[in-house]
């Protein structure tokens, strides 16, 4: 097959949030870039993100970016890096305000500011009573940002190559990343994209999950690209489990309707969350709502015919307050759960939401790897942010809003790096291996060739039930062991998959069975350090690590206070610290802390 | 809601393969949790994988999956697939050119949208901390800002259809009116004049069609109506 080769200052993968916001950067700075993304820049799932963006303006509420750090360290369940999480949080109002200038239709408050609500784990004087910290459009904070943003990058003149896939990292020998090889879906061609800079901003991957808040296009391409191309990844086992998922459908129901006033209710119409967090009861952490709601459907406390559910009960807010900040829910309530929320409550379970791990970074974007005894070496060339970076500003758990603070704040910095290392001269274009589109022409081949696979349908939906069942809410070990099997039978099927669609025009079958490979890499990883990890932190809870006076929580700092790395090649882990130094002497480290809400 | 079979009368063509377009009959089983037209689609796709479509979001915010079904243009992610008649008659889009199957080239749709300037202009020196706006100006932008560009208005407008390259069509000039009506913008004069033209605007007839279709229940006549209002204003 004929391979075309254009040739960039920076590649950037994606367009959603993080890669939008890069890329502002570099088309003002005048670099050459291409944007390379599967669908049109605004069908991106940050248009899904609903509740809000965090930053400490304090429209509404006393608020500073000191409380907001140690919320999300605390939130991290302090796997969190520090120096990370400092700059985020400081960025804040930074970033916030950049969107509003650039016409993002935040609600407001009476004296014109940018409206706040409260969210969970958001708290003011370190977890004293929550406070608004969530600027909010609506109930449709994301889709207002992702608009803001494209329309910006149109004003900015950035080059798009709408529906086109990233097939493979390209690396020479000294491992410095030379770009992409892309496939454009009308015409079925490969091309590969030479760049001094290669941006990943490729979203999350729940689609490894069978019940998904995520996007069908959120296949950890990205992710997986990268531990093909032996990057490790990072931290896989932490997946959010977002508390209110609608039933049946996995559709996300904003956390901001519990912001707003919203409670949740089991069987009996008891308000169970006072029992499992005292203080900020429906706006705990999510990680601690999602298990108390598993709980109270496990003990029998469940809501419907089959006690497989509980209920989010907003009736008693008024009809207009209802139609003003939340009239998306509604809509999704109507639709996806048949009941209008001013009259009924919603039925609701937890669903897989959000990626904390993926490629490791620092906070100024940089990929980094172990090497040469530096756990944090940065790769030459290779940027990545958003989900499907780990900076690590989540940890172990994330805070809702903190999500799209992520993709402002390192989207921009993963963009002013590649400015500053281009100004500088220190990104050269260097000569492209002989073998750049090997693998990814051999990927295509093999597809051509295969006879008797199996459909990619079957595979992927084996990965999902897996994954579903033996890495969910609450974790146990002989699970993760035949879980970790399981995924590698799975592994082994995938690798024989085989599409009767050979087209070269617009072949969705062929996207779906590269998109699986990608996922394969995501579910391994996820697998094998969940399986490894013999403790209980954030979002990662296993039932033989229970809660004690030495562990609280099960949580246990002597030996697993440090992130995982899991390289693809041997199924291989690897551990680095924690960085619980901030960045500046403007804070003194959060200190180590069994975390209640 | 139980397994039952459903009939669709689908579109396709695949250029690398067909001579020309045709209807195929074909029906699939489907599951209880099979609720939205979009599942049924992934369903057939699961049988059949080289059926090609669009889709994103699956809950009506990304705006991938617009297509004609039963001759009117909407969601397939939010369309319930019972209560409708049988057979399910599925098209692309209308009055776009199709790629494949229910693919359309959505190009010409893009090309108007981007030709008002959809960004906010203000040229005053960004301020440390957010412009203010009134609550009451900002919710002049309801029922504007939430567009999805899912193109079911555009294409189902017959002014659209006839002069897709002269005339904005109703989303690219939903898209203006925000503008216009956003407090924080000062290029009113320069969009008004972007529109005065016998096509770019004054080609929409107030059939209405892209307020039946919108699925987001947004109405792109009244913006319309709004910007001729504006029009007027300006010339007295």
């Amino acid at each position: 097959m004929n391979v075309a080769k254009r040739t960039f200052d920076a590649v950037i993968v994606g367009a959603g949030g993080a890669g939008l916001r890069a890329a502002l950067q570099l088309s003002e700075a005048g670099l050459k870039t291409a944007v390379l993304t599967k669908v049109f820049p605004t069908r991106s799932h940050t248009v899904a993100a609903q509740g809000g963006v965090a930053a400490s303006l304090g429209n509404s509420t006393e608020d500073n970016w000191h409380w907001h750090m140690y919320d999300t360290v605390k939130g991290s369940d302090w796997l969190g890096d520090q120096d990370a999480i400092e700059f985020m949080c400081k960025k804040a109002n930074e970033v916030v305000v950049e969107l509003e200038h650039y016409g993002m239709p935040f609600d407001r408050t009476d004296n014109g500011k940018i409206y706040q609500r409260p969210f969970g784990g958001h708290s003011m004087n370190y977890g004293q009573a929550p406070v608004m910290r969530s600027c909010a459009a609506a109930d449709r904070t994301g889709h207002a940002m992702l608009h803001a943003l494209y329309q910006r990058n149109v004003r900015a003149n950035t080059q798009f190559f709408v529906e086109w896939m990233a097939l493979d990292l390209i690396r020479d020998a000294d491992g410095d990343v030379l770009g992409v090889t892309a496939l454009e879906m009308e015409t079925g061609e490969i091309s590969i994209f030479h760049a001094k800079a290669t941006i990943f901003a490729t979203g999350g991957s729940g689609r490894i999950y069978y019940s998904s808040t995520n996007a069908f296009i959120n296949t950890g391409d990205g992710v997986g690209m990268a531990a093909r191309a032996g990057i490790p990844l990072e931290d896989m086992e932490f997946w959010q489990f977002h508390p209110t998922g609608v039933a049946g459908a996995g559709v996300l129901i904003t956390e901001g309707v519990r912001g707003e006033g919203g409670i949740l209710r089991n069987a009996s119409g008891e308000r169970f969350m006072e029992r499992y967090a005292p203080n900020l009861k429906d706006l705990a952490s999510r990680d601690v709502v999602s298990r108390a709601m598993t709980t109270e459907i496990n003990e029998g406390r469940g809501c419907g015919p089959d006690k497989d559910h509980v209920l989010l009960d907003i009736t008693h807010l008024s009809p207009e307050n209802i139609m003003k900040r939340l009239p998306g829910i509604r809509e999704i309530s109507i639709q996806f759960a048949g009941v209008d929320p001013i009259k009924a409550p919603i039925p609701v379970v937890p669903t897989c939401h959000y990626q904390m791990g993926g490629i490791p970074t620092n906070y100024k974007g940089q990929v980094v790897v172990p090497k040469d005894g530096n756990p944090n070496a940065p790769v030459s060339g290779f940027y990545a942010a958003g989900e499907c970076a780990c900076a690590s500003v989540h940890g172990a758990n994330r805070l809702g809003t903190n999500s799209l603070l992520d993709l402002l704040v390192f989207g921009k910095s993963a963009g002013e790096t590649v400015v500053e290392d281009f100004q500088s001269g220190q990104l050269k274009l260097k000569p492209l291996p002989s073998d750049a589109a090997d693998v990814s022409l051999a990927r295509i081949a093999r597809l051509e060739g295969q006879t008797n696979g199996e459909s990619v349908h079957e595979v992927g939906l084996e990965m999902r039930r897996t994954m579903q069942k033996h890495a969910g809410v609450f974790r146990f070990d002989n699970l993760l062991k035949e879980g970790v099997q399981k995924i590698a039978e799975v592994a082994e099927r995938a690798k024989h998959t085989e599409i009767k669609d050979k087209s070269k025009v617009w072949n969705t079958a062929r996207v779906e069975a590269l998109e699986l490979d990608n996922l394969i890499e995501v579910a391994r990883a996820t697998m094998v350090s969940a399986e490894a990890r013999k403790e209980s932190r954030g979002a990662h809870v296993r039932d033989d690590a229970p809660d004690t006076a030495e562990n609280p929580n099960g949580r246990d700092d002597a030996n697993w206070l440090k992130h995982t790395l899991w390289y693809s090649e041997g199924n291989r882990l690897d551990y680095k610290p924690v960085n619980l130094k901030p960045l500046s002497d403007d804070v003194e480290p959060i200190a180590l802390a069994k975390r209640t809400y | 809601m139980s397994k039952r079979t459903v009939q669709f009368k689908i579109y396709r063509y695949d250029p690398d393969r067909d001579e020309k377009p045709y209807m195929q009959d074909i029906s699939v089983e489907l599951e209880a949790s099979d609720k939205k037209l979009l599942d049924a689609l992934v369903r057939l796709k699961s049988v059949d994988d080289s059926l090609s479509f669009r889709r994103s979001c699956r809950e009506g915010v990304c705006g991938s999956d617009a297509m004609n079904i039963n001759g009117k243009n909407g969601l397939a992610c939010l369309t319930d697939i019972d209560g409708l008649p049988q057979p399910i008659v599925l098209r692309p889009l209308p009055g776009l050119p199709v790629i494949r199957d229910l693919i359309v080239d959505m190009t010409q749709f893009f090309k108007q949208y981007h030709s008002i300037k959809p960004y906010l202009v203000n040229n005053d020196p960004a301020p440390e901390r957010e412009r203010l706006q009134t609550p009451e100006d900002r919710e002049e932008l309801n029922g504007l800002y939430e567009c999805i560009l899912c193109a079911c208005c555009s294409t189902s407008c017959p002014s659209f259809w006839w002069n897709p390259d002269k005339f904005v069509g109703p989303a690219g000039l939903l898209a203006a009116y925000r503008f216009i009506a956003d407090t924080r913008d000062q290029a009113t004069n320069e969009r008004l004049d972007n529109l005065e033209d016998p096509y770019r605007l004054f080609r929409c007839h107030t059939i209405m069609n892209c307020v039946d279709v919108c699925p987001k229940g947004l109405n792109p006549t009244r913006a319309i109506g709004k910007i001729k209002d504006a029009m007027v204003r300006r010339a007295v």
